[in-house]
């Protein structure tokens, strides 16, 4: 007779019960009613018509552009930030601790709240960031009501709010380097530059993977930043995908709107999934 | 060498004082102004400090809306993270302490969680069906559901560093499996679980996106979309609109400052690896 486990299954069955009736049920519906021409009242099947629709309306077409486009800027700037503050800031600098917790504070902010604060200090003509340009001769642009420039000043303030958490990975990171590497670097005769290239960036590298997956994440699901700073606008000029599918949901065209959660699905994991591999393998071979 | 240390850090002090810190001075002053005054947008020092006249018009706004806000806000966060704290070290003490092919399964299943954004039309549907939807323990079922892969992570990796001699030490002296857990095990794991605390009542009370979608209503108001909300309101009264990010940006400055090692703690929880 076969014993019975002291960790019986039925342990996980309250957890489990609510991920799949609430995340797994939703998201296998998904694939069928984005096929669907759906709204408050009747889903009818439609074929592929939502996906056609999605990739031949130049606003629709915009809003993954500008997705891809977030959330490679950010994902590099906070990588690139992240590391060269936890450097900064593990390098016995005066005053390091403070100047970590300040650094991060923003991390733990309400999104809303960032928004609306940069909104106002973006403002035209009278937002701090021109009035502060204005005094060393510079025409600040209009950074949300520039159509070309709208998503970018949103992604300056989402690098505002996230470099904090990189900038703390990397630290927990560069924790783990043995001060061996940069002794026997220093005897062989390496300079500061060296030693950071030869010895920090290679060594931090599992770290490096978790910001730069993480960031990617976030940066293609984002929503309440941009809709709290732009809400896709000038025109189109800004929107993601988040934001349109909320804006379609909003107009009752659900099956439009969760087609565009579908695609965003496949796009994390066409864009996650060789990352991931090539990330894996890099560390393998170092 | 000495006094380069000290440049280096003056020099990062202003830069960060600059980026970091004024635009938390700016929500302060302007958050004591009048209207009139807060409508310049700028740096001044208020010429009439009215604190508390802000405060309380803000509170006052739309028939007391902040209260019942803070209120539903407060009702979400601690209904989720206690349901999340029982469920997730439920889930990672099982799956820590028997591995087979199903558990191995359930852990890849959960972790899906974490990358896949949710479907939201199709999430409303299902509420909808279970007649979940627009109620408070809907939205509190909702934020389990999300947040169960990063608990489950957290909790699982800790249970790792707790020897099974104590589970079959309580087994031997006859305890069931449920005493084991909650008598023997749970105890063991408050560091772990005041950093699940922590870091998710912070991710629950800023979530802005999932109240919008399934929680719609006015008797369902959220402190993240009373501040939305506000901001069309307020459009001509702008020290009401920085009083109001000032109140939302206070509670995460507290728990920051008395829980920062444990937020740190979970934040880089699963960074390094090697």
């Amino acid at each position: 007779m076969k014993r019975k486990s002291h960790y019986p299954y039925w342990f996980m069955l309250p957890a489990i019960s609510v991920f799949f009736v609430l995340f797994i049920v939703p998201t296998l519906a998904s694939l069928y009613f984005s096929l669907t021409i759906w709204d408050p009242f009747e889903a009818r099947f439609s074929g592929f018509e939502n996906y056609v629709q999605f990739f031949s309306e130049p606003f629709l077409v915009r809003g993954v552009v500008n997705t891809v486009g977030f959330a490679i800027v950010t994902c590099v700037l906070k990588t690139i930030l992240g590391l060269l503050l936890a450097v900064l800031l593990t390098s016995g600098v005066w005053g390091q601790g403070l100047l970590r917790s300040i650094v991060f504070f923003p991390v733990l902010v309400s999104t809303i709240g960032v928004g609306l604060l940069f909104q106002e200090m973006m403002h035209p003509t009278q937002g701090a960031i021109n009035v502060a340009l204005s005094w060393i001769g510079i025409n600040g642009p209009g950074w949300l009501t520039n159509p070309s420039l709208a998503l970018f000043s949103v992604a300056l303030v989402d690098v505002w709010r996230g470099v904090g958490l990189a900038t703390l990975i990397y630290i927990a990171g560069l924790a783990t380097i043995s001060p061996d590497y940069y002794e026997a670097a220093r005897i062989d005769g390496a300079t500061r530059l060296q030693q950071f290239w030869r010895v920090t960036v290679p060594l931090v590298w599992p770290a490096t993977t978790t910001v730069v997956m993480l960031s990617l994440i976030s940066g293609l699901r984002l929503f309440d930043l941009v809709w709290a700073m732009t809400r896709g606008g000038p025109g189109f000029s800004s929107d993601v995908l988040a934001s349109v599918i909320y804006k379609q949901y909003q107009s009752g065209f659900w099956g439009l709107s969760t087609a565009g959660n579908v695609i965003l699905f496949i796009m994390i994991a066409v864009i996650i999934a060789p990352l991931t591999y090539w990330f894996n393998k890099r560390e393998v071979e170092s | 060498m000495k006094r380069r240390q000290y440049v280096i850090g003056a020099v990062s002090f202003a830069v960060a004082f600059v980026i970091f810190v004024i635009p938390f001075i700016f929500v302060v002053i302007n958050a004591m102004k009048s209207a009139a005054e807060s409508a310049r947008l700028d740096f001044r020092l208020p010429q009439k400090w009215q604190f508390w006249q802000n405060l309380t018009d803000v509170v006052q706004a739309r028939d007391y809306m902040l209260l019942l806000a803070y209120f539903n806000s407060t009702v979400i966060t601690v209904g989720a993270v206690t349901l999340l704290v029982i469920f997730g070290a439920l889930v990672g003490y099982v799956l820590q302490r028997r591995p087979s092919r199903f558990s191995s399964f359930v852990y890849a299943f959960v972790l899906t969680g974490l990358m896949i954004p949710p479907a939201v039309v199709p999430t409303i549907w299902v509420l909808q069906e279970i007649n979940l939807f627009k109620t408070l323990h809907g939205m509190i079922l909702i934020q389990v559901a999300y947040g169960l892969g990063f608990t489950v992570l957290l909790y699982r990796a800790f249970i790792a560093s707790i020897p099974r001699d104590l589970d079959e030490a309580a087994i031997v002296d006859g305890a069931r499996p449920l005493q084991v857990f909650f008598r023997v095990i749970l105890p063991l794991l408050e560091p772990v679980t005041v950093t699940v605390i922590v870091v998710q009542s912070i991710a629950i009370f800023n979530d802005f996106t999932h109240p919008l979608y399934y929680l719609p209503g006015r008797e369902n108001v959220t402190v993240q979309l009373t501040l939305y909300n506000f901001q069309s309101q307020f459009v001509s009264q702008m020290n009401l609109l920085f009083m109001n990010i000032l109140l939302v940006t206070i509670p995460p400055l507290i728990v920051f400052i008395f829980f920062n090692r444990q937020i740190v703690a979970g934040m880089t929880s699963g960074a390094v690896k090697g």
